[in-house]
């Protein structure tokens, strides 16, 4: 206990939803369970992987980990602490990259400090820090409607950075990227974590993202959600050295495993 | 299917010279209209020499700086006026529930009326000088400035407050830092509608009140039958109001070039 970062216990969360005669079964009352008794406690400075297939309720969690959704019934806590509302060194890294289009890659990197009143030049040094960190140097002036979706994404890391989070939090950050794009991404996003060291919650429904990026898979059960296994990634030990893992038999073996894990209903 | 390869002939040379043509087009219709006008009746019509001699004079003398500078005057504060307002008005509107649903009646009521229907009223309570004729222009120019704004703050997506709401940004840190600069491409919007209404709102009132400016020059002109002299207002009044638009087209190109860049990638 004294070592995790996020503990997850009993978690429920419900939304209503229109109700139809095709969903009249699935959804009584017009209530919709998203999550449905889940429980997890994430180690410090471990990459998790939340894997499940779209509305199985991952990025559910992942917002109320946030603290920007409340839980119906159980707790959340970071740090300890309950979580109400988003805390400053929790930081979210967006699928659609969330970057403010009117706002200079520099601009936006900058946003989180702004939001803490720290002097200009001190934050101009810290996102000229993490934007060599993330490999964008000499792109500061640039608009993010002038980047490719690899870059946006690379702004949207280092603006998570720049408060030197607790626990980074990423909402399919990879989903929206080509396959080329995506693969490199995961690579440097690995070398970046491997010098941090700080805690990741990472959601995805791509079974081989999650054996590339964790430490641990959460898999999920369709809806409502629940945690159908929490698995030891067999390939984490190689993944930063190696680099690429999937041609790894073991790779190959734990792929098939949670194939069928997330087949069967 | 590849474009058809054109021979270079007169009409792709004419294609890629817009301004020839422009300058032709124009050009042709004042030697026409400088033909038959000049054997028309001068009471009723006049013609681009005669005009042109007539500004000449009116230059010199003096009377069409003065009346440019009655009218630009309170075309200006009216502007302010009708800017600041509008734009604050609109940000309480899209802000403040209870003043939205406060406001909203009058300002639908106040939109829906012809605002040249109230200009007689208005030059009895504010006169016939600058205070009348500032009072008119904002009231037509400053609902459109409204509307936008209010427009642009509610279409903010839910989806950009959730930034700043991430990053543990303040109500009012959200306000100034995301939901304005968002708004900025509606309200750059508005303040170019609201000029085109402000020229018109120039012209009417000093048609009605009849003291000075522009539309004093084109009244007094037509009430001597002074054709010549009747245009040159009417072709000053339309050169400032091509320049006021290229101006605020170029000052909104600049302040919403993301908006239409990120639209463009979009394929929208």
């Amino acid at each position: 206990m004294a070592n995790a970062m996020v503990t997850v216990t009993n978690a429920v969360k419900r939304f209503k939803v229109r109700q139809t005669e095709a969903n009249v079964a699935e959804h009584q009352n017009g209530i919709m369970v998203a999550l449905d008794n889940v429980s997890l406690e994430v180690k410090t400075g471990e990459l998790i992987c939340l894997l499940g297939p779209s509305g199985c309720g991952k990025t559910t969690l992942l917002r109320m980990v946030a603290g920007l959704l409340n839980a119906d019934e159980g707790e959340i806590r970071v740090a300890g602490d309950l979580v109400e509302a988003p805390r400053k060194d929790a930081c979210m890294v967006f699928q659609d990259f969330g970057l403010l289009p009117w706002r200079t890659v520099m601009d936006n990197v900058e946003f989180p400090l702004e939001i803490d009143n720290v002097p200009k030049a001190e934050r101009r040094d810290t996102a000229n820090h993490y934007l060599s960190v993330v490999g964008l140097n000499g792109f500061e002036g640039h608009y993010p409607h002038e980047l490719s979706g690899g870059m946006q994404q690379r702004v949207g890391i280092a603006r998570a950075l720049m408060r030197k989070p607790i626990l980074l939090l990423m909402d399919e950050p990879f989903g929206a990227l080509d396959a080329q794009t995506r693969e490199q991404l995961q690579e440097d996003f690995l070398k970046i974590w491997a010098n941090l060291k700080t805690t990741v919650l990472f959601v995805t429904h791509s079974i081989d993202e999650s054996l590339i990026l964790a430490d641990r898979i959460v898999v999920f059960t369709p809806r409502p959600g629940q945690i159908k296994r929490l698995m030891e990634s067999p390939v984490a030990k190689y993944r930063v050295e190696a680099g690429d893992v999937r041609s790894h038999p073991e790779f190959v073996a734990a792929r098939s495993e949670i194939r069928s894990l997330l087949r069967k209903v | 299917m590849a474009a058809p390869v054109e021979t270079p002939g007169i009409g792709a040379f004419l294609r890629d010279r817009p301004n020839l043509i422009r300058v032709v087009a124009v050009g042709l219709f004042l030697a026409l209209w400088e033909y038959f006008g000049r054997s028309a009746n001068p009471l009723f019509m006049s013609f681009p020499s005669a005009i042109g001699f007539a500004a000449w004079n009116m230059a010199l003398d003096g009377s069409l700086l003065k009346a440019v500078v009655a009218s630009m005057i309170p075309f200006g504060i009216g502007m302010t006026i009708s800017i600041v307002g509008g734009i604050a008005w609109g940000v309480l509107m899209g802000r403040y529930w209870l003043f939205e649903y406060a406001t909203d009646p009058y300002v639908n009521a106040l939109y829906a009326i012809p605002r040249v229907a109230l200009v007689p009223l208005i030059t009895l309570a504010a006169g016939l000088q600058v205070g009348g004729k500032v009072t008119i222009i904002a009231s037509i120019a400053m609902f459109p400035i409204i509307i936008n704004t209010y427009a642009g703050i509610k279409d903010v997506r839910g989806r950009m407050i959730e930034i700043g709401q991430a990053f543990g940004a303040t109500e009012r840190q959200i306000f100034y830092k995301i939901m304005l600069p968002a708004a900025v491409p509606f309200i750059m919007a508005g303040i170019r509608l609201a000029v085109g209404l402000g020229i018109i709102g120039i012209i009417v009132s000093e048609l009605f009140t009849a003291a000075s400016g522009l539309g004093n020059l084109i009244l007094r002109a037509a009430n001597e039958m002074a054709t010549d002299r009747l245009f040159v207002p009417i072709v000053a009044v339309a050169i400032l109001g091509v320049l006021l638009t290229e101006l605020v087209q170029l000052i909104e190109r600049r302040l919403s070039k993301w908006r239409v860049l990120e639209r463009e990638r979009a394929g929208l």
